[in-house]
């Protein structure tokens, strides 16, 4: 079990080559993603404009696109910060080429998701309410909070560990980038030298935060799935609403990764550091939190629907026959059944097939959060019609405007840093732990640079 | 635990045990110190919050020790409708009079109904009317979801918006059980007089777009002393103002004691199993007092928001 050999030369080569020599098509496709993105930002403008009356939302269904694409984009937060912190408190050591990748996804997917609680305000311009007069005991003060902090803590998780490697771009950048380039890498690099202080201290507070962020992730979609159930309405009065959102983020969040890891592997030509069995690997995961998303689905519903209680039957009846059928149905066959079986079945578990399952996954994600939020509303608490709701151009622009910003971000991410954590990949001793024994074997075998947990890691294999 | 953790991190080497010593207590001091100052935070807002909230004097049975150096005493409002009365209308042949009458009052923007009448079904095959205003529910969900503290319990115990500090996030919205609640989508079309009036959360008027809005139980009628608008343009005079603590009601006819009248008549809140504990009470029936049978097949006629000129200024 010879452990695979990475050469540094190479592996800084071809992972710093997207942003020694960014490519024209590249910063094409940000600016076409900023175009898009601005078309958003000009239909929020007329709703600033015209308010809340230009979307497809009324008293009876108040909550529409918005809250949906919140809970969206804070589900794709997840894939980011807390499939790495998992991986890297469980040292499992084939993460190292997919934890920038990952990381990354949280900063730009909560940047997009905090702001569309501002897209559904009827007042935005009041948004400093929330922390001038913020109530503890109201749930939307606790997502502040909990999105707030978590957003702090992506952040510091992400530019930690970027530290080495932005002092690397810094001194090995000079005079090919522009002057504040230079300067934002520097600034960015934090004095950073790599000296064995240094080294140890990042591994230390890396360790910490890695513990300390997975408690924090979890409350962040446990309190936003409790804005919904703290309420009396069908389908979202549920003790279960707290797990069910963070697997189903955790869920959307790995398929947003895969799709991270297969976009970049193919157009920065990273197809030697993220392999087949790094797919596979996020593969399994995908498919155990398919499973377990598919069993909260299937609780949630057989409870409502062995009760039959009054609204609940409603809601039921809408969702299994009724209007939102069709949607109901593409959820659970298009995004639970299908990319579990394409995952499960050996010979649709290529890097294609996963990616495929991905798709599928986060477009099924979309609809269960659309399914979440609007069938719930629907259904009359008082003898009135079932509610109506049909988003409008401005909401569907605004949803367009905030995925293209959300990629738009993650480009330029792209741009700016090396996807793959170089002295992740090459210094494994600055980040593995310091046991007696493997200090004790390198000094007396020298010539393997590092043996223990890779081999383990092969093991696997 | 702490000098396992420490033996970890140290690495290599048999000196360790004398540096967790050095490190250990101001780690564990700071600890302490963070789980201090969290105990003393953490019920901080709670209190403040709980003072503002509970409705003072909290129960008829407990006055508050203050009660007796406020001026005016406090009232606990109650609405008691009489369905026995109730005929919506249909056999004058309007439109509700009661939710035409909120709505000159407080020029309730096109389209809502603070006050709406529904019409039950019965399992027995009749129906009945049922006028829905703001129940003003002692534990109200819209009050405890409230991100900013926009909507909130007035001393008397009515639920009031605050307006100018709404945020308009509709989290009261949903969390309404009885969809009493509104949202000013677009600007409202209202007519030029409603500028005149000046805003309080008393009397929401003129209504301002992007914030939710609901009845009030017409407190700026309260406070002279006069009935609320749906009371007075009630034809029928099914709709009863009262205050628990001093057991009385009346609907501008006659004067009844609470506590009997509602006990007599085997008074029942609505959807009382959610925990709510609305102030609005009915008294089962079907408009029989005049004379509408309860598998009488006539509909409401449709509201009109005619604010007529000096509609508000009339009474």
């Amino acid at each position: 079990m010879a452990p695979e050999v990475i050469e540094r030369e190479r592996l800084e080569a071809t992972v710093l080559a997207p942003i020694l020599r960014p490519s024209r098509l590249y910063d094409l496709g940000l600016i076409l993603l900023g175009l898009i993105t601005l078309w958003g930002v000009y239909a929020w403008s007329v709703q600033l404009r015209q308010g809340l009356v230009i979307t497809g939302m009324r008293d009876q269904v108040p909550w529409g696109l918005y809250i949906g694409n919140l809970v969206f984009f804070i589900g794709i937060s997840y894939g980011g910060t807390l499939v790495s912190a998992v991986l890297r408190v469980t040292k499992a050591e084939w993460r190292r080429p997919i934890t920038r990748i990952a990381e990354a996804i949280s900063v730009a997917a909560l940047v997009v998701g905090g702001v569309q609680i501002v897209f559904d305000l009827g007042r935005p311009e009041r948004f400093l309410n929330l922390f001038l007069y913020g109530r503890l005991q109201s749930p939307l003060i606790w997502d502040v909070v909990a999105i707030s902090m978590y957003f702090v803590a992506c952040v510091i998780y992400f530019a930690l560990p970027l530290l080495p490697d932005v002092a690397l771009l810094r001194d090995r950048l000079a005079g090919t980038v522009p002057a504040w380039q230079r300067w934002f890498y520097t600034f960015l690099a934090a004095q950073w030298t790599g000296t064995p202080e240094q080294r140890e201290r990042l591994a230390r507070a890396m360790n910490i935060l890695a513990v300390l962020i997975i408690p924090l992730a979890v409350s962040v979609h446990t309190v936003l799935a409790w804005v919904f159930s703290m309420t009396l309405r069908p389908g979202w009065n549920s003790t279960a609403f707290g797990p069910y959102f963070v697997a189903g983020a955790v869920f959307s969040g790995i398929a947003a990764v895969v799709l991270a890891m297969g976009f970049f592997r193919r157009l920065f030509h990273l197809e030697e550091y993220l392999t087949a069995k790094h797919f596979r690997y996020v593969g399994y995961l995908l498919l155990t939190l398919n499973l377990v998303y598919i069993y909260f689905t299937f609780g949630e519903y057989l409870t409502m629907m062995y009760k039959l209680a009054g609204e609940e039957k409603e809601l039921l009846q809408a969702l299994f026959t009724g209007r939102e059928a069709p949607l109901f149905w593409s959820f659970i066959f298009g995004g639970l059944i299908m990319p579990a079986l394409l995952v499960a079945l050996p010979w649709t578990r290529t890097i294609l097939g996963i990616e495929v399952a991905s798709v599928l996954v986060l477009a099924g994600m979309w609809l269960k959060r659309f399914l979440i939020v609007v069938p719930s509303l629907q259904v009359p608490l008082m003898p009135l019609e079932f509610g109506r709701y049909v988003p409008t151009w401005v909401e569907w622009s605004i949803m367009l405007g905030s995925v293209s910003a959300f990629l738009l971000l993650y480009g330029i991410i792209g741009r700016l840093f090396p996807l793959i954590s170089i002295w992740e990949m090459v210094g494994e001793q600055e980040t593995a732990p310091a046991e007696a024994a493997v200090q004790a074997r390198r000094l007396m075998f020298p010539q393997p640079a590092f043996e223990g947990p890779r081999a383990v890691a092969s093991g696997e294999e | 635990m702490t000098t396992q953790r420490k033996a970890h991190q140290k690495g290599p080497g048999e000196r360790e045990d004398v540096v967790p010593e050095e490190k250990g207590p101001s780690r564990r001091r700071f600890i302490q110190w963070l789980a201090a100052a969290g105990a003393v935070i953490a019920p901080l807002p709670w209190v403040s919050f709980a003072e503002k909230e509970r409705p003072a004097g909290g129960s008829p049975s407990t006055p508050s020790p203050q009660d007796g150096a406020q001026t005016t005493p406090r009232r606990q409002w109650v609405m008691v409708i009489d369905l026995r009365k109730c005929d919506g209308c249909v056999s004058i042949d309007t439109p509700p009079q009661c939710t035409e009458a909120c709505i000159r009052e407080h020029f309730v923007p096109e389209g809502q109904q603070w006050l709406q009448i529904y019409e039950q079904q019965t399992p027995g095959g009749g129906s009945f009317f049922q006028p829905t205003p703001c129940y003003q529910c002692e534990n109200a969900p819209c009050v405890n979801v409230c991100p900013v503290g926009a909507t909130y319990h007035n001393e008397d115990g009515i639920v009031l918006i605050d307006h100018l500090r709404c945020i308009g996030c509709r989290f009261c919205m949903a969390a309404c059980p009885y969809q009493r609640r509104f949202f000013n989508w677009g600007d409202p079309n209202l007519p030029p007089e409603a500028a005149f009036a000046s805003y309080s959360p008393e009397y929401p008027v003129p209504a301002k777009r992007g914030t939710v809005i609901k009845c009030m139980f017409c407190v700026h009628r309260l406070r002279l002393g006069r009935l609320p608008a749906c009371s007075e343009g009630c034809p029928m005079r099914a709709i009863y103002m009262g205050d628990l603590n001093e057991d009385v009601a009346t609907n501008g006819l006659e004067v009844v004691q609470l506590s009997t009248f509602l006990a007599e008549n085997n008074a029942y809140r609505y959807k009382e199993e959610l925990g709510t504990q609305p102030r609005v009470y009915y008294i089962p029936g079907h408009g029989q007092e005049f004379g509408r049978k309860a598998q009488d097949q006539r509909d409401l006629l449709p509201v009109t928001w005619d604010y007529g000129l000096l509609g508000s200024l009339g009474h």
